[in-house]
């Protein structure tokens, strides 16, 4: 089960205070954006802090609405959030007073359509596929941060979503334990042919999971480069990241990031100098 | 003698080395025997002060009779079964205006806290009304309900209402927007959302109301019950004090605040009973 995912033309513009006049201004996160993300597809987007990426998920999750343009899922427009699209968020997000199962039954209760034997079958089965069988009656907080994002993972699974979307949601998580949840998150994308919108501004992440890599300029946020990743077939017991494709890719979209970079400092400079 | 700095600071093994051994820290200072048995040695030095001071003259055992005479005099108050009578009478007051308050205040605090703009509008009134005194309202009470009990259960009403109503509003205003956003994008109800995310994540806020409300509760009914009335443990102490009775007067002081004790305790074990899932 999967959808395809289209921004057209997309602006979002805040209002916003100014810090220092304290006037009123509008402030633009995103201008004409386009994207198409195909079903089934694993895209990952790079950026730098501050250029719109979390804006972009919250119109596809439908949280907001843009303030200009469309947002698409298999044709329809987005308008709020549906059980078709499910959000891991960056922050851990699971209600501390609920077991990792009672967080996962949640979402089901939610979704409806289950009687209560049902969910709390199915919140098993995903608790399993993400690896914490065992831990169905732990509470979040005797749960690592590693746990903790798993169980966010299984929860947004539960449900069956047809789009994944993913918020730098390992981003608060060491370096191991990163890169476990990464091949294990590419194990269940494989299993599950869900569509992943995955955020990041890690670019080996980013290049590790993505099918493409969608490289965002700064502010106004655009969609900069579209790059697609081919690291070949890859074994199991491979280090896909230390091979020259994946160095290449790397260094790839770390220089359309460092264009991104360069123009503004220079343009501060002008700033400063006129 | 160890002191805070060496307590709170000595080597441990962090909270992952823990978990990953299975074991838990055990300080070398704080040890949970150690603990009651000084606990436990400053009350019997306390009940040792109040028993001698008095005895070798250095308080006048007029105003302040030593802990064996006071003890005595309340045996025989709850001999004569009138202990009891005040005891009950005093719970009942502060229990029916205290129940009524947690059942009034919650769902009210929970409405005004869900829609901004009644609670913007009703914010500062009810600052006003919380920081009115209730005893300072006693006369009012009492010209509009009389001198019977209505008017004392509604003034520990009063006194209860804006401690848990207050706390109501905060806890659920400041519940967490991530775990809101959460809520939405799975698709829960308003009502469920309500009642699945909001009310639980708000509940210790509410508790500390509930707590503050627990003690005004005696607090406020002994002020009400010295003032005017026939029955209940303030009525005892005041009766007691015109009649010279002192170490009955004593006696009863003693009582509110096992009194208080035990319904502090009580809250507080219902707290954690609520709150078992915090670290
Ligand atoms: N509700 C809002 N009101 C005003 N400004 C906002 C709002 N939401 C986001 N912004 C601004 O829009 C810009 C884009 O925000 P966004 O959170 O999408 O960035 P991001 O790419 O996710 O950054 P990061 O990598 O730091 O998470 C930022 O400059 C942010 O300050
Ligand atoms: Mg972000």
């Amino acid at each position: 089960m999967s959808s395809r995912i289209e921004l057209r033309n997309v602006g979002q513009v805040f209002r916003v205070r100014d810090e220092q006049d304290r006037a009123l201004r509008d402030f633009v996160a995103l201008d004409g954006l386009e994207l198409t993300i195909e079903a089934g597809e694993f895209l990952t987007i790079v950026g730098p802090s501050g250029c719109g990426k979390s804006t972009i998920l919250d119109l596809i999750s439908g949280l907001t609405n843009p303030t200009s343009g469309q947002v698409l899922a298999d044709g329809t427009v987005i308008t709020d959030p549906g059980p078709d699209r499910s959000v891991v968020f960056q922050q851990y997000t699971l209600l501390p007073w609920r077991t990792a199962l009672g967080n996962i039954e949640l979402a089901l209760e939610a979704v409806g359509g289950l009687n209560r034997a049902a969910r709390t079958a199915r919140a098993r089965e995903v608790l399993e596929l993400v690896g914490l069988g065992d831990f169905a009656s732990r509470y979040p907080h005797e749960l690592s941060g590693g746990m903790k994002q798993r169980v966010a993972i299984a929860r947004s699974l539960s449900y069956q979503p047809g789009v994944l979307l993913m918020d730098e949601p390992f981003g608060a998580l060491d370096a191991q334990t990163r890169e476990r949840l990464q091949e294990e998150l590419v194990q269940i994308w494989r299993a599950t042919g869900t569509t992943i919108v995955f955020i990041t501004h890690d670019i080996e992440e980013a290049v590790f999971l993505g099918e493409r890599v969608a490289v965002m300029s700064n502010r106004p946020g655009r969609i900069k480069a579209i790059v697609d990743i081919d690291l070949g077939a890859a074994t199991a017991d491979e280090d896909i990241r230390s091979s020259t494709r994946f160095a290449e890719h790397r260094h790839e979209i770390w220089s359309l990031l460092r264009q991104g970079v360069a123009v503004r400092n220079v343009s501060k400079e002008v700033h400063r100098v006129a | 003698m160890p002191d805070l700095l060496e307590v709170r600071t000595e080597p441990r093994l962090n909270p992952r080395q823990e978990a990953a051994a299975g074991v838990r820290h055990r300080s070398r200072f704080r040890k949970r025997f150690a603990r009651s048995v000084r606990g436990l040695i400053g009350i019997v030095t306390l009940a040792a002060v109040w028993e001698i001071a008095p005895r070798i003259g250095a308080v006048d055992p007029h105003f302040i009779p030593p802990l064996s005479d006071v003890l005595k005099a309340w045996w025989h108050l709850a001999q004569s079964g009138e202990l009891w009578t005040d005891v009950r009478t005093s719970l009942v007051r502060s229990g029916v205006g205290f129940g009524l308050a947690v059942v009034l205040a919650i769902p009210i605090g929970a409405a005004v806290a869900w829609y901004p703009v009644l609670r913007d509008l009703l914010t500062p009134v009810l600052e006003i009304f919380r920081n009115t005194a209730a005893l300072a309202l006693l006369p009012v009470f009492v010209l509009i309900l009389g001198i019977g009990e209505t008017s004392k259960i509604a003034i520990v009403l009063f006194a209860c209402f804006f401690p848990i109503l207050l706390s109501t509003i905060s806890g659920v205003a400041s519940v967490d927007p991530q775990l809101l956003r959460t809520a939405r994008v799975l698709g829960l109800s308003p009502v469920a959302t309500f009642r699945k995310i909001v009310f639980p994540a708000a509940v210790p806020t509410i508790f500390t109301g509930i707590r503050i409300s627990g003690a005004a509760a005696i607090l406020v009914l002994l002020a009400a019950e010295m003032i005017g009335a026939t029955a209940g443990l303030g009525y005892l102490i005041n009766y007691s004090q015109m009649n010279f009775l002192i170490p009955q007067m004593y006696a009863g002081i003693v009582t509110t605040s096992a009194l208080g004790l035990a319904i502090n305790y009580s809250l507080v074990g219902i707290e954690r009973h609520f709150s078992r899932w915090r670290a």
